[in-house]
């Protein structure tokens, strides 16, 4: 444990002690404020359907770039060969990072309450789809982070990894959307629509928090973390 | 304290370690030599875990560095080539951070980074980030990284490459120091780093080990014959008759004419006095001497000798 505070603290100051945390925070808030409020207005609901519907499309491109960097930037500089010969488990270094991810993304998501705050003053939004959206919000941010992380262990370049993260994150966003779903053949039509992310996120974000749509996203996050281990590995396999 | 044993690891069609078999033991400095690409680098990422072989076995410490890795990286400080660093940390943040995957206790930590500050000369630039650094700190922040759970073994990938002069002869001190109680093993290409600092050497081409001994136990291996560079000025005849009769002398070549002065390079028997003997053969004879210089056969030659053969 105390292994994965370690890597889990410099990864996180690592975010600070470059410009990323500052303009991923920047940037997503602005952007996030910006969608919100021009719905807001046109709708003239005291309501956040319209900020948590955007975000899954908002996440695909600001979470790749976050995670991006983890292997890829250890890769190229070279420091992957000291970082992997200490005496660390290669899952502790795996999940270690993760959570650096995942930390900044609860930094922000936190500082985005302005907005629902700034709705309450406004009117009286329903607080239970505020709770469960924002749950939502973290696991599904914590999904496509995994995703990420795994595109990023793949290769050395972080453009590619930049990419292969959308890539992985699209599809997986997309394939339990109805369109996809009338045009599969049947037998994947079941597999689908429990794998695609889109359909668990808009029932959370209903204010159902169903342990289903939970059980759902940690399997994910567990099971792209279990395969970035294996990629991590993959340089000592005989 | 480490034993390696038909280490062999290939990639793709290419053989970077052939079958290598070594010992090392506490208390010595063995310097890992060879041409560039002679698989010095993988299996030093070997023996620290990097990698993995894809045959044969070692142990460090006691602990094999395929079936208990986590216990063998405890016992090695691993300094890479080229001193890969975070360039984005401070010096004592990056020190700091080492001694928390290293699992040094709290009380401890604080003293160690002090002490590592101390043996690698880095009290200038503590207040730095690593990205500021020129080379030569970058690489002594390096070693002050490996040395910092005080391990029993160091392993240091090409330690002096990139530095000036001045600093090449710190690292070596340091490494000889060290190297009094704990088992350093480094790699260099540059052959009067390992006389200068190295117990022993092993000389490494193209993934198999040559030659394992003593600096002075592999001069002395391919002595047996000095080299007497002589100018003479004489009839160019004479002399070449006179030196295929001397019978210390087992080969010789004629290296130039210029204006009645020939320069011959002799090989001659070790310990025959070549050089005098061939002396007062010019004296005899009448001629003139204008050069007479010997030399023993040394390290440089050796290490020429051994992998010139293997690449033919």
């Amino acid at each position: 444990m105390t292994n994965i505070t370690a890597i889990l603290k410099k990864e996180f100051r690592s975010y600070f002690n470059s410009p990323i945390a500052y303009i991923f925070i920047t940037f997503f808030l602005g952007i996030s404020a910006w969608l919100f409020f021009r719905g807001f207005f046109l709708v003239n609901q005291a309501e956040m359907r319209g900020f948590f519907g955007l975000m899954p499309w908002i996440f695909l491109f600001f979470i790749p770039a976050v995670t991006m960097k983890l292997w890829a930037e250890e890769k190229k500089l070279g420091t992957v060969e000291i970082l992997m010969t200490l005496p660390l488990r290669d899952y502790e270094v795996v999940i270690g990072k993760f959570l650096a991810s995942f930390a900044l993304l609860t930094v922000t998501v936190f500082l985005s309450l302005v907005l629902p705050l700034s709705v309450m003053y406004l009117g009286n939004p329903d607080g239970g789809t505020l709770i469960g959206g924002y749950i939502g919000l973290l696991l599904m941010g914590g999904a496509y982070i995994s995703v990420g992380l795994f595109a990023s262990t793949l290769t050395e370049n972080q453009i590619i990894a930049f990419i292969f993260g959308i890539t992985a994150c699209f599809v997986l966003l997309i394939i339990g959307e109805d369109i996809v779903l009338f045009n599969a053949p049947n037998w994947l039509f079941p597999i689908f629509s429990y794998l695609g992310l889109g359909a668990h996120y808009s029932s959370i974000l209903r204010g159902v928090l169903d342990s289903r749509d939970i059980i759902y996203y940690l399997s994910l996050i567990g099971f792209f973390l279990y395969l970035s281990t294996l990629s991590v590995e993959s340089r000592k396999w005989r | 304290m480490i034993e390696v044993r038909e280490l062999t690891k290939s990639y793709g069609p290419t053989v970077a370690v052939d079958h290598v078999s070594f010992d090392a033991h506490a208390g010595e400095v063995l310097g890992f030599l060879g041409p560039n690409g002679a698989g010095k680098t993988t299996t030093m990422r070997i023996l620290t875990c990097y990698l993995s072989a894809d045959a044969g076995s070692a142990t460090v410490a006691g602990y094999d560095v395929f079936e208990e890795s986590v216990e063998v990286r405890k016992q090695i400080g691993y300094l890479p080539e080229s001193a890969p660093l975070y360039a984005d940390m401070g010096v004592i943040e990056y020190l700091n951070f080492m001694t928390q995957v290293r699992n040094l206790p709290k009380s401890q930590r604080k003293d160690r980074i002090r002490a590592v500050i101390d043996i690698c000369g880095l009290e200038d630039v503590i207040q730095k980030d690593i990205g500021e650094l020129s080379k030569g700190y970058r690489q002594r922040v390096g070693l002050a990284q490996s040395l910092i759970h005080d391990p029993p073994i160091l392993i240091l990938d090409e330690p002096t490459s990139g530095l000036d002069p001045s600093q090449i002869i710190e690292i070596r001190n340091l490494i000889k120091n060290i190297g009094q109680e704990k088992l350093v093993l480094f790699s260099t290409h540059i052959l009067p780093e390992v006389s200068a600092t190295c117990t022993r050497i092993l000389i490494i081409n193209n993934g198999k080990i040559v030659a394992n001994g003593t600096p002075e136990e592999l001069s002395s291996q391919a002595k047996g014959e000095d080299i007497v560079h002589i100018a003479i000025r004489g009839s160019q005849e004479a002399i070449e008759a006179q030196l295929n009769e001397l019978d210390f002398v087992s080969q010789w070549s004629r290296v130039d004419t210029d204006n009645g002065i020939v320069g011959y390079q002799i090989h001659a028997a070790q310990e025959s006095d070549a050089a005098e003997a061939l002396f007062h053969v010019v004296v005899k004879n009448g001629w003139s001497l204008t050069e007479l210089r010997q030399e023993s056969v040394d390290l440089e030659d050796v290490f020429l000798n051994l992998t010139d053969k293997e690449q033919i």
